[in-house]
């Protein structure tokens, strides 16, 4: 067992500089190279196609943290924003369609932590384990095909307004403040950190580590069901493959906003960046016109940077 | 894992061992999936039936027996699929391209193998831990392949290439041939040479095996490598048995190669497994994914049982090693 302290608070100030400077040097990048990167129209629909990964990238933030991962995501995401499609269709109703991607996200979720924290399969096997049978769900329930022609009241939720913002957006802003905070302000915060840090103080201070994990892998699940609603009221249909490989764009944004994979600590704010970040990697080589395989190896090449620089300063 | 004392350095295995005995289990266990097989279809005794299962089983055994050498050091190689796809779709390109098959295989071997290489660097000199440096490499691939088909398929490779992988020699399917080539020298190079054991040394305690004087990085450089290489082979039995070559060939591989490593005893802790459990492992699996295509389960159903069992070969696995302790 490591020795490592119990981390409350990070110091934003090691961190911002990696983060904010991948930020800069992106947007400085685009604007001079992808003319329209500027405009107010394309900033805004940066924002609102963050929010998916957003409301995946805050969860998988506080799993990594406790030294997890959570692989299912991607797919968890399909699968629940196909129960949101076809629950919605069959009742008409957004909120009963809410309810079921909630709770088959959940489901996943518990299953995750209770894999890894009472089975004590390893993270990304027990993950990658589910990811194959969110998958098949998905396949299975939709048979290989769309479920189009779901109510107004789902597609809405994408396009509607709050006070001038889009409302995927103020879901995004309200999750980022209940997971500050969660993380920063509550005794459950303050264990969760203690989970990747110092499993073994929980347990003296009569905590059970187990129960916590299964907490953080349930929250991940679940907000990929509230994802899950979004994707289908911006796809206004279910799709088999609508979530493939989202988890690994949110894994780079918690890497790239400089969650470490091995010490315990994180930092919220960074992830938010992170996410940003990838929007804006894609969205630039979008309009440069560059196909969406080579977004996805530059993500890759994102992240396997990410992790270098971490693995350095945790040297240094 | 700084503890030097934790996990002795693992003796050779013999055959008479508490391996063999896991070993017979996994036989057992094949063997009465076979059987329920038999009584509930007609048609899974059949030769075709069964030479059909056992190249299915071949091509998982190939990319699956590299990655036990991955999975006996503690790490993971989750881009192996990803790697079939862009090693099929470059060699492809080049027996177009020049015409010879011969090229076109040295080709696919060198890219999986340069492939491994980039992974093997990023876990030893970039140090960052495998699951997550070849999950990365996963998606690089990924989108490396689709760019360069740009939605094409590549189709119409020489006759003799396609007998590798459809050909047969004495009634019995060349990948059947080369699946016991392979599984001889694995087997070999993992028991019998010096290599071998320092890979199960590195899997069953790193500090232990570079205190002893192991050069741990280089083993390591060498397993990701073979690994690599070895889904590059894969992908000429693939390219010259679909006849075909295309970007997404390789995303339903990883989970079954996995699932047969795992399913073959190899413990995701390292230091413990056998190349052979990993064939017993792709026997046993592609016989379940067999069974149900013989009786009309849909194909969308395959995920969701090889999933359940990777889940189910890891508890069980620590189940029997908890109770050995």
């Amino acid at each position: 067992m490591r020795e490592a302290a119990v981390i409350s608070q990070p110091n934003p100030l090691q961190r911002i500089p990696g983060v904010a400077i991948v930020l800069v040097l992106l947007i400085a990048l685009f604007s001079v190279i992808a003319p329209g990167f500027l405009s107010v129209a394309n900033l805004s629909n940066v924002l609102v196609q963050s929010t998916i990964l957003t409301m995946l990238a805050l969860p998988m933030t506080l799993i990594i943290m406790t030294e997890g991962l959570d692989l299912s995501m991607g797919a968890v995401l399909t699968l629940t924003s196909l129960c949101v499609a076809i629950v919605s269709l069959a009742t008409k109703s957004m909120l009963l369609g809410l309810g079921a991607g909630l709770l088959v996200g959940a489901t996943f979720g518990v299953a995750n932590g209770w894999l890894v924290a009472i089975i004590g399969i390893p993270p990304f096997v027990a993950t990658l384990g589910t990811l194959g049978m969110a998958q098949g769900l998905s396949l299975i329930v939709s048979d290989g095909q769309s479920v189009v022609g779901i109510p107004h009241s789902v597609r809405d939720i994408y396009s509607a307004t709050l006070l001038g913002i889009p409302v995927p957006v103020v879901m995004a802003l309200v999750t980022y403040a209940a997971f500050h905070g969660l993380l920063y302000h509550t005794r459950f915060g303050t264990y969760i950190f203690a989970l990747g840090g110092n499993r073994e103080a929980l347990r003296y201070a009569g905590l059970s580590p187990n129960r916590l994990l299964i907490a953080v892998y349930a929250i991940g699940g679940a907000m990929a069901g509230i994802a899950g609603l979004l994707m289908t009221a911006r796809m206004n249909s279910g799709h088999p493959t609508a979530g493939l490989g989202l988890e690994f764009d949110a894994i780079a944004a918690v890497a790239v906003g400089g969650t470490s994979f091995e010490r315990g600590n994180g930092w919220l704010l960074g992830t938010v960046l992170g996410v940003i970040a990838v929007g804006v990697l894609r969205n630039g080589l979008n309009l440069i016109s560059l196909p969406s395989s080579v977004q996805v190896a530059s993500v890759g090449v994102l992240v396997i940077l990410a992790l270098f620089l971490d693995g350095l300063r945790s040297r240094a | 894992m700084t503890d030097i004392t934790k996990g002795a350095i693992v003796p050779p295995r013999s055959f008479l061992s508490q391996d063999a005995v896991q070993l017979f289990y996994r036989l057992l266990a094949a063997l009465l999936i076979c059987a329920v097989l038999a009584v509930l279809s007609d048609s899974f005794l059949s030769l075709g039936n069964i030479l059909n299962v056992l190249r299915q089983a071949s091509l998982t055994f190939f990319i699956a027996s590299g990655l036990t050498l991955v999975v006996l050091t503690a790490g993971l190689d989750l881009s192996v699929g990803a790697n079939v796809a862009l090693s099929a779709c470059i060699a492809g390109t080049i027996i177009h391209k020049t015409g010879s098959p011969a090229l076109g295989i040295l080709t696919g071997l060198a890219c999986g193998g340069i492939v491994g290489l980039l992974n093997g660097i990023m876990v030893t000199a970039l140090r960052i831990p495998s699951f997550i440096a070849t999950y990365g490499m996963l998606w690089v691939l990924n989108g490396l392949t689709y760019w360069y088909m740009a939605g094409e398929t590549l189709h119409g490779f020489p006759a003799g290439f396609r007998q590798i992988g459809s050909g047969y020699l004495f009634g019995l399917p060349i990948p059947v041939y080369l699946l016991l080539v392979f599984l001889g020298i694995g087997t070999l190079f993992a028991q019998r040479t010096i290599w071998g054991q320092e890979i199960y040394a590195i899997g069953a305690n790193p500090v232990a095996a570079r205190l002893s004087g192991i050069p741990v990085a280089r083993r390591l450089l060498l397993v990701y490598a073979v690994s690599g290489t070895m889904a590059g082979l894969a992908s000429i039995i693939f390219l010259s048995r679909l006849n075909s070559a295309e970007a997404d060939i390789g995303e339903s591989l990883t989970l079954p190669a996995i699932a047969a490593v795992l399913i073959g005893g190899t413990s995701l802790f390292g230091g413990v497994g056998t190349v052979f459990g990993t064939f017993i492992g792709a026997l046993i699996l592609t016989l379940v994914l067999n069974g149900m295509n013989l009786l009309s389960v849909s194909a969308n159903w395959q995920p969701l049982v090889t999933g359940i069992i990777v889940i189910l070969a890891v508890w069980l696995d620590m189940k029997t090693r908890r109770r050995a302790q």
